[in-house]
């Protein structure tokens, strides 16, 4: 086992037991996360957000910069200006140049590869996620999150979201007093409005949910023509039957 | 049994079922056999490699491998060069009309530059890699032996520009692969976009 | 053109004749053709329920073309496993269509089978002389349990592992010889890349191997006796003046024209779910198995592939760990006595009177009930309904000679009905 992997692994745990103390707590309502991964501009924005926001610390290892082009609708020279890092070529693959050992010192836990987290965590609870950061001088990064205690990832995007404290409640819950999430008040502001940040979250999100299955879009067309095909050779073969049935009925 | 029935319609109808059924098999068994190509890995792997040849030396050859292939790199003397237009006659195919090369490569030297040859290791006859003999009338290879290639398996001589000599079990010129030029010592070998 | 056209099909036809004639007399290739196709003789009056028989070929088709076409990109390593899923997903051309129709026809296998089960329950296809087909058939069902659960480990991702861990632990539970059995298993003392390699072995050949000799025996022993039909009567016991069954047709050209409507009607369904929604909501594709396996980390939520969940439940539901072993061992072999505890005279369900039909439907409803339960996260709400419902199972096999026995048919008629 890899110190990736069991770093990996030690913060799933970590982060799983936390998610199960917040159940206790009562579960939040998720906001849906409206993501469209037809919207070419969209995924070319969270691409771009992508790389300047999480590909310093995330990977996404099964993705090829070419495959991300082509579908994108990059040239290569806008894949090299926007997307790709120095030294790399067009058909490597999206790992980062952070090593187990960096991540482990900076952050007690090796980030977790992205490739598939859309498809194992949904794009919901990534939307949300993304957007449930606050205040709280106790964590070590000095942000907590509000879908996953005592997350060991910092608040990337607060210059762009501001800093918020949340205000939590008493809450009696079974007979067990429970402090429950009420609101979020303002620390310092971003620099992008409210609906702003949820917008550029939902390009990321889009993004993520893009590489999560790259092929998804082509899957759907040719759904479509499959079962068009089908359809037709259906009515033909029913026709046939009918003809055939005839000696019978 | 009421009888309605319409054979002709029947026939018809049968082969029209034959010929979509036939449509659709043909349809599942393309991506089925479009499978087998190289992967997207497999290109990733087989991409163009870059080589500095600032360090091979006038009469001095390098080898490096591209998709699997021995590539061999020849940086050829003033001599060499002259020796190839002398032995025209004894080769089966001198214009290159007959062998697989990038269109730059047709010329009586085969190469982008005079005296940088890049021809791929792999003899036209089964695929052995042929041996580098470039000294002038060896023992074993006559007095008249101009230097080039000697392939160990099926004895197929080579000149210096990776023609085949007349009369040998290979059937065409040793293959140019496609390159290019990025700077004056660096070759790119898979790709001849942008070849100067 | 015409008469040397057909002067041209008259010597093809000629020379195919004599080639027929040339192979028949070393191989009984028109023979069989007759006895499987063209002059096999089933009911005609078969309904919606008997079109599963065609399409669960069909689907084991699916899976072995499929199968052997991942088994080429495949890494059957601890280390590379994962990644080589996602290789077939991304960079092998058309990959992801040959994994997704893999994935949806092993569930699409199930839903077949399972109610291809039900029909043989509906009509007494089991009944004599039916018996072995019913027995080879659940030797069948077993077999494709094993290729699920051999299967399910080789994406190795984290729901893989833990699905594979726990079903091991079963045979844990077996006094004195258990642990030993695990390991036997395993091969390793945890699940490892030794045992991902050997499940590898058995899902992709010896398991196969067998499935595939059963299935043939299956169908010869079916064409044997011949199909059973909704009335639950023998066609043969009515031929006309040349031996034929007054009531049967040809399999062929009425019956392959009739499933090829019912295969057709299939692959629309199928197509919808592998096109449209591969993962199906995570009953197909389970989120959690996107991870990596990860022998640290148990998924939030473990629950085995809905196939197996029936039976899931009735083990969660026995407070008991080897009792629940057993009964759950139990609850999947129960069906093989079918044919001797169902006592009734007759076949068909339209001839039986409402005990019956009741007794069906509490175990339908237990199945499907159970099935649900064995999903969720366990509550001591659903481990009580899981209790009841276990025992309605039960008692639906253990009960049936009294019932059966007790109750008295309606009159069969002489010839099928449409």
């Amino acid at each position: 086992m890899t110190v990736r992997a069991t770093l990996l692994t030690l913060g799933l745990a970590f982060n799983v037991a936390a998610l199960a103390q917040h159940a206790g707590g009562g579960a939040l309502p998720m906001e849906p996360a409206n993501t469209d991964v037809s919207d070419l501009a969209a995924l070319q924005r969270g691409a771009k957000y992508f790389v300047n926001y999480c590909f310093g610390c995330h990977s996404a290892q099964y993705v090829r910069y070419n495959r991300l082009g082509a579908d994108l609708g990059l040239t290569d020279a806008q894949l090299v200006e926007n997307i790709m890092f120095t030294g790399e070529r067009p058909f490597d693959m999206m790992t980062n140049a952070m090593t187990d050992e960096d991540a482990a010192a900076w952050f007690g836990i090796a980030p977790p590869d992205l490739s598939l987290i859309a498809r194992s965590r949904g794009t919901d609870y990534l939307y949300n996620f993304l957007r449930g950061f606050y205040q709280d001088d106790t964590a070590l990064s000095g942000a907590n999150n509000l879908w996953l205690e005592n997350t060991a990832m910092p608040h990337v995007l607060w210059e762009l979201q501001g800093v918020r404290r949340a205000v939590f409640v008493d809450r009696d819950v079974d007979g067990v007093v429970v402090p429950t999430f009420e609101h979020f008040e303002p620390v310092i502001p971003g620099t992008l409005s409210e609906a702003e940040y949820d917008g550029f979250v939902r390009d990321i999100v889009t993004f993520l949910d893009y590489i999560g299955e790259p092929m998804q879009l082509e899957r759907r067309a040719l759904g479509v023509r499959v079962i068009g095909f089908l359809l037709v050779f259906l009515l033909i073969a029913y026709m046939l039957k009918r003809e055939i049935w005839k000696d019978v009925d | 049994m009421t009888d309605n029935r319409d054979f002709t319609r029947r026939h018809f109808l049968t082969a029209a079922t034959a010929v979509t059924g036939g449509v659709g098999l043909v349809a599942v068994a393309v991506p089925f056999v479009a499978s087998f190509a190289p992967s997207a890995r497999a290109y990733a792997l087989g991409a163009p490699v870059e080589v500095d040849i600032s360090k091979v030396e006038p009469g001095a050859m390098i080898k490096v491998v591209w998709r699997g292939r021995v590539i061999m790199i020849v940086h050829r003397t003033d001599d060499m060069l002259t020796r190839l237009a002398t032995i025209e006659d004894e080769l089966a195919d001198p214009a290159s009309l007959e062998s697989e090369q990038p269109q730059f490569a047709t010329n009586p030297q085969r190469s982008l530059k005079p005296e940088i040859l890049v021809v791929e290791g792999v003899c036209t006859h089964l695929g052995c890699v042929p041996i580098a003999r470039f000294e002038v009338g060896p023992a074993d290879l006559g007095s008249d032996w101009p230097g080039g290639f000697f392939c160990p398996c099926h004895g197929s001589k080579f000149d210096l520009a990776g023609r085949i000599y007349s009369g040998f079990p290979a059937p065409t010129n040793l293959r140019v692969p496609p390159h290019s030029f990025v700077t004056e010592n660096i070759v790119l070998i898979g790709a001849d976009i942008g070849a100067t | 053109m015409a008469p040397i056209r057909s002067g041209l099909m008259h010597h093809l036809g000629r020379n195919l004749t004599a080639l027929t004639t040339w192979i028949d007399a070393r191989f009984p290739m028109t023979k069989l053709l007759k006895e499987h196709i063209t002059e096999y003789y089933a009911a005609k009056n078969f309904n919606f329920w008997y079109g599963f028989g065609v399409l669960a070929t069909v689907v084991l088709a699916i899976q072995i073309v499929s199968g052997i076409l991942l088994t080429m990109n495949y890494k059957p390593s601890a280390e590379d496993a994962f990644a080589s899923v996602e290789y077939i997903m991304r960079d092998v051309n058309w990959g992801w269509l040959i994994r997704y129709l893999h994935s949806t026809g092993g569930s699409a296998l199930f839903i077949v089978v399972y109610l291809h089960m039900f029909r043989a329950m509906l009509y007494g296809s089991y009944k004599k002389p039916r018996e072995l087909i019913w027995l080879v058939g659940m030797a069948i069902y077993f077999c494709l349990m094993a290729e699920g659960f051999f299967g399910y480990l080789l994406p190795w991702g984290n729901m893989s592992y833990w699905g594979a861990q726990v079903i091991v632990s079963l045979f844990g539970a077996v006094p004195v010889v258990g642990e030993g059995l695990a390991e036997l298993i395993r091969g390793d003392f945890y699940i490892s890349d030794i045992t991902l390699n050997r499940f590898f072995a058995f899902h992709v050949i010896a398991v196969p191997l067998v499935l595939l000799l059963l299935v043939v025996v299956h169908i010869m022993a079916l064409h044997e006796v011949g199909s059973n039909n909704p009335d639950g009567i023998e066609i043969k016991e009515h031929k006309d003046a040349d031996g034929k069954p007054l009531d049967g047709v040809a399999f062929h050209p009425y019956h392959t024209s009739k499933d090829l409507v019912i295969i057709l009607v299939f692959a629309i369904a199928f197509s919808a779910v592998l096109f449209f929604a591969p993962e199906l909501g995570g009953y197909f594709l389970e989120h959690a198995n996107f991870e990596p396996a990860n022998m640290l980390q148990t998924p939030e939520h473990i629950a085995p592939l809905w196939y197996f969940t029936p039976f899931y439940a009735i083990l969660r539901a026995v407070p008991d760990k080897l009792l629940g072993v057993i009964l759950m061992g139990l609850a999947v072999m129960l069906p093989i006595f079918l044919p001797w505890l169902d006592r009734c005279k007759v076949k068909s369900i339209r001839y039986r009177g409402w005990v019956y039909k009741l007794a069906l439907g509490i175990f339908v409803t237990s199945f499907l009930v159970l099935g649900y339960l064995g999903l969720q996260p366990v509550s001591d709400t659903y481990t009580l309904v899981a209790r009841v419902f276990t025992f309605t199972y039960f008692a639906f096999f253990v009960l049936m000679p009294f019932y059966t026995s007790w109750e008295k048919p309606k009159p069969v008629p002489e010839r099928v009905t449409n």
